[in-house]
């Protein structure tokens, strides 16, 4: 139950799966907002430091479900999908783990352009590497707001396929995922 | 001796035209500074910098009234100590330098007022805007330095608001005018 079987994926594959899926569309939608905020808003310093915590805990969440995921069985995929629908939602899967893990580097690397750490939470602190290009922060910042567009339409496009297979294919794509 | 004679003449004037003549702005050696400063929610003066310009300076101390300056600066190099708050300042809601790069600062009228003050009137290009204002000045000194070169240096004070160079105020009510602190060395060329 909690590990793959080929037919199916267990339950932490799922809860991953879900987790990310919820953390990544919220950091979107707070990093969208947080930065047209008004200079007076309650949110304008809390907003930043919560979206940057909360950025750092995926990516060791990340870290756990690719240990997770070389660890244990990847279910085959059903039956009824042909071959390109295969080889593309191997590279949409793998498109996301670089995307997220890029997303993460640039984000840091934003903040941590002058030196400063990352305090995650009040709990622990990420250090910086220092400044490694020049103007780091704006070229970082540029990659880090396309590359965010680019995810979210990666997502978009993932999850009208598992609507697709659901509702239109009538198979076992988005169930196994449920 | 005719010629040795003319020679020393030549060299002699050319020595007095030196006195008069132009400054570079010793950027390189960075004994020049474009320091800012703008209160914070009223209660602190948050401070930066721009960390690279460059510029020249004409200045003969027996004819202060004459003297001009020019000053390129890359609006880009803003400098707060903070890449997060340098990123902002950089983007549109600030100096929005991907349109406006560059600013500049041209003398249009430098008085002498005495005791070493100075009163620089000219044009500053910063956000796309132009317009005019005055830097309280003062000189600091001038003479040989131990390296062979000669120098003059001088200090002044200046406040601009930001609405006016087209920037909004979002900083709220005590965070509408930034101050610059500008300290130039020149080395005479």
């Amino acid at each position: 139950m909690l590990k793959n079987s080929p037919k199916k994926y267990g339950l932490v594959a799922k809860f991953l799966h879900w987790l990310t899926a919820i953390t990544v569309i919220a950091l979107f939608a707070v990093g969208l907002w947080m930065v047209d905020l008004d200079y007076y808003d309650a949110w304008y310093t809390k907003a930043p430091y919560y979206h940057k915590s909360v950025g750092i805990l995926l990516g060791l969440l990340m870290v756990l479900r690719m240990l997770w995921r070389i660890s244990n069985t990847t279910p085959v995929p059903p039956k009824n999908h042909q071959l390109w629908e295969i080889q593309s939602a191997r590279l949409a899967h793998g498109l996301f783990y670089l995307l997220i893990f890029l997303m993460i580097i640039s984000g840091y690397l934003i903040s941590t352009a002058d030196n400063r750490s990352i305090d995650v939470m009040g709990w622990f602190e990420i250090p910086s590497l220092g400044s490694l290009i020049d103007n780091q922060e704006d070229t970082a910042g540029l990659i880090h707001e396309w590359l965010a567009y680019v995810l979210i339409g990666l997502a978009s496009i993932h999850g009208i396929a598992a609507l697709k297979h659901h509702f239109y294919d009538k198979d076992e794509t988005l169930k196994r995922m449920i | 001796m005719k010629i040795i004679g003319s020679v020393f003449l030549i060299m002699l004037l050319a020595s007095f035209s030196a006195a008069a003549a132009e400054y570079r702005i010793d950027d390189r050696g960075a004994h020049a500074s474009i320091n800012f400063k703008i209160k914070h929610l009223g209660y602190s003066w948050l401070t930066g910098r721009f960390n690279t310009f460059s510029g020249t300076f004409n200045y003969d101390a027996e004819n202060p009234n004459a003297a001009s300056i020019k000053v390129d600066i890359d609006v880009t190099s803003i400098d707060s100590n903070h890449a997060e708050r340098d990123k902002h300042l950089r983007g549109s809601d600030f100096l929005n330098v991907d349109k406006f790069p560059k600013a500049n600062f041209n003398s249009t009228k430098i008085t002498d007022k005495g005791n070493g003050k100075i009163e620089v009137v000219g044009e500053l290009t910063l956000h796309g805007v132009t317009k005019s204002i005055t830097i309280d000045a003062e000189k600091i000194g001038e003479g040989k330095d131990p390296w062979g070169g000669y120098r003059a240096g001088f200090a002044g004070e200046t406040k601009i608001r930001l609405k006016d160079f087209g920037m909004q105020e979002r900083l709220g009510p005590a965070s509408t005018e930034v101050y610059l602190d500008l300290h130039v060395e020149g080395i005479r060329k």
